[in-house]
């Protein structure tokens, strides 16, 4: 297959599919109950220097209960795939990044990200890999294949393509020119999802962006659920298995575990909260005190949602069409 | 009839909305097109299925969505599924129109999102590609939709993040994007531009209300095609505007 033309952005993650599946081999397949809190799966699998994922992003289920115990624990030199509002912009704000593959980084309805602005422009983040949004998922479909790359139709002729570590080539059946994707292998992957059992079986309501793909790309996966069930409510509707237990490590049980974001059918965005970011992101001063008061301040999630207070917590809840106040 | 008074954002809305035709389907991001999407439906196009990146399609937008993955981009929806089934639809050529916005655009319609400055060393560092890239790339024709000044309307990007017509006429195929595709329109607080059959380049073909050619000229950084006759893009009615305020935006959100 001939390469016509090569990103210059470096591969911050290579893949190693048979590594991949040396690791995969090596996982526990017995029903083994994987409960433990947010302090206790950041601690076994989370390392500084880390390739990180997380799923879906900032303001919609997204596991923030375990971006915010990533930060108490201090977890730095982090590569992450970006995909973020508000998780990769606390993990910013903190400076625990080092480097990125990036498709989004912004606040979306709040513009770009002061916290993005002032890690990359001062050079703290030292590597930026461009790449399309479905760019990144596809790269997750690859290494959820346990192929070493995608051949797509996206990032063709575009700076966002010179920038990334992807590569044009001609396709050796149709003979046009194809750009193939890499496959992301993440060190670790952070999932919030509406329902898990003990053992990892997961459930997701709503729309599920890239968990599918993300979740089987990932080495090590950390999942966080609104609610624990018993596996016979996954066995009465096993085609709502959206991640099988098998490929999970640690299941973490964090109700509102996506404050300030959505949770789709269970409670809304809390704007208040998301606009006290959004003005505390602006300096590097007022970052370090929201997260003093709202990360380190809360010693884990129960004393995080304790700040927060039942009044707002309800208040979330019943804005949930339907559920009234 | 006077026309009643209303707001850049709502010329921006009213002009998109009335572009997109009923029956068809739209790539939608947060914002501005989501308003002209909600708009149409509301007038023209109420079988208009907006499309999600997150994997909503076909929602009812009784409330404006606030973000691409939440759960507004799929009430009511007819199916709620994940970022590779819509990208990939729009990839097998299911998805006619997609809506763009940028910090920066050129003659032929690349968009920039992503740096002001050198990559390596920006002066401003912008969110990135986001869903942007694959919508210019699979969409069928794009809409841009910006503010229109000297600053934004450039002779050359910064950086491409979603491809226009490139350099020319044949390079997006020469590229290996898919062929047919490309910007169709941008919808300006000035004009209304399209691009020239031959050459790709942006044309002026209607100016915004009590706004002149030459105002669009002096405030586009690049030299602009004319179409044969430029037309005089009609103010938002009463009736947009009331849908609009009463309708789309209730809690004024965005407008």
């Amino acid at each position: 297959m001939r390469v016509i033309r090569s990103g210059v952005g470096p591969l911050i993650q290579p893949p190693d599919v048979n590594a991949f599946r040396d690791l995969n081999r090596q996982k526990p397949k017995g029903l083994v109950d994987k409960r433990m809190t947010e302090a206790e799966a950041v601690e076994r699998f989370v390392h500084d220097g880390d390739y990180i994922g997380t799923e879906l992003y900032g303001t919609v289920r997204c596991p923030m209960s375990l971006v915010r115990e990533i930060i108490r624990q201090g977890r730095k030199d982090l590569r992450v795939a970006g995909q973020g509002v508000l998780e990769l912009d606390m993990l910013l704000g903190a400076g625990l990044v080092r480097a990125m593959d990036i498709t989004y980084m912004g606040l979306e309805v709040y513009g770009v990200s002061h916290c993005l602005r002032r890690e990359v422009e001062s050079g703290r983040v030292r590597v930026c890999v461009e790449w399309s949004n479905a760019g990144i998922a596809w790269r997750f479909k690859a290494a959820a294949m346990g192929v070493p790359f995608i051949p797509v139709r996206s990032m063709l002729g575009s700076d966002t393509f010179e920038y990334s570590a992807a590569k044009a080539v001609e396709c050796p059946f149709t003979g046009e020119t194809i750009c193939l994707l890499p496959a992301l292998i993440l060190d670790v992957g952070l999932i919030h999802v509406h329902r898990a059992d003990m053992y990892g079986n997961a459930q997701i309501d709503g729309i599920t962006g890239f968990a599918a793909e993300m979740a089987r790309a990932s080495k090590r996966l950390i999942l966080s659920a609104e609610e624990i069930v018993p596996t016979d409510v996954i066995r009465r509707q096993p085609d709502r298995t959206a991640i099988p237990y098998y490929i999970v490590d640690a299941v973490v049980e964090a109700p509102f575990g996506s404050h300030p974001g959505e949770m789709a059918y269970l409670y809304e965005r809390d704007e208040e909260l998301i606009r006290e970011w959004v003005e505390a992101s602006k300096t590097e001063a007022t970052t370090k005190s929201y997260l003093e008061k709202y990360v380190h301040g809360a010693r884990d999630h129960a004393a995080y949602l304790k700040l927060i207070g039942d009044e707002r917590l309800r208040a979330v809840r019943a804005m949930v069409p339907g559920r009234g106040a | 009839m006077t026309t009643p008074p209303y707001n850049p954002t709502e010329l921006l809305i009213c002009s998109a909305a009335r572009l997109v035709p009923d029956s068809t389907t739209a790539f939608v991001g947060t914002g501005i097109p989501m308003l002209a999407v909600s708009l149409a439906q509301r007038r023209q196009a109420p079988n208009l299925i907006a499309v999600f990146e997150f994997g909503g399609a076909g929602a009812i937008l009784e409330d404006l969505p606030r973000a691409v993955g939440e759960r507004r981009t799929f009430h009511r929806a007819l199916s709620a599924t994940g970022i590779c089934d819509v990208v990939e639809a729009a990839q097998r050529g299911f998805i006619e129109y997609g809506f763009l916005g940028g910090a920066q655009i050129d003659a032929y319609g690349n968009l920039n999102t992503t740096v002001i400055g050198p990559h390596d060393r920006p002066k401003v560092r912008l969110p990135g590609s986001g869903g942007g890239n694959d919508v210019g790339s699979q969409c069928w024709r794009t809409i841009a939709i910006l503010r229109h000044d000297r600053q934004r309307f450039v002779e050359k990007v910064d950086f491409i993040t979603t491809p226009g017509y490139l350099i020319g006429p044949g390079s997006r195929e020469a590229a290996g994007l898919p062929p047919g595709t490309g910007p169709y329109r941008v919808v300006t607080n000035l004009a209304i531009l399209g691009y020239h059959a031959e050459s790709k380049r942006m044309m002026l073909v209607a100016t915004q209300p009590g706004v002149s050619a030459d105002q669009v000229i002096e405030n586009t950084g690049f030299e602009l095609r004319m179409a044969d006759v430029i037309e005089q893009n009609p103010a938002p009615t009463e009736e947009e505007l009331r849908i609009l305020r009463d309708e789309v935006d209730r809690d004024r959100f965005y407008i």
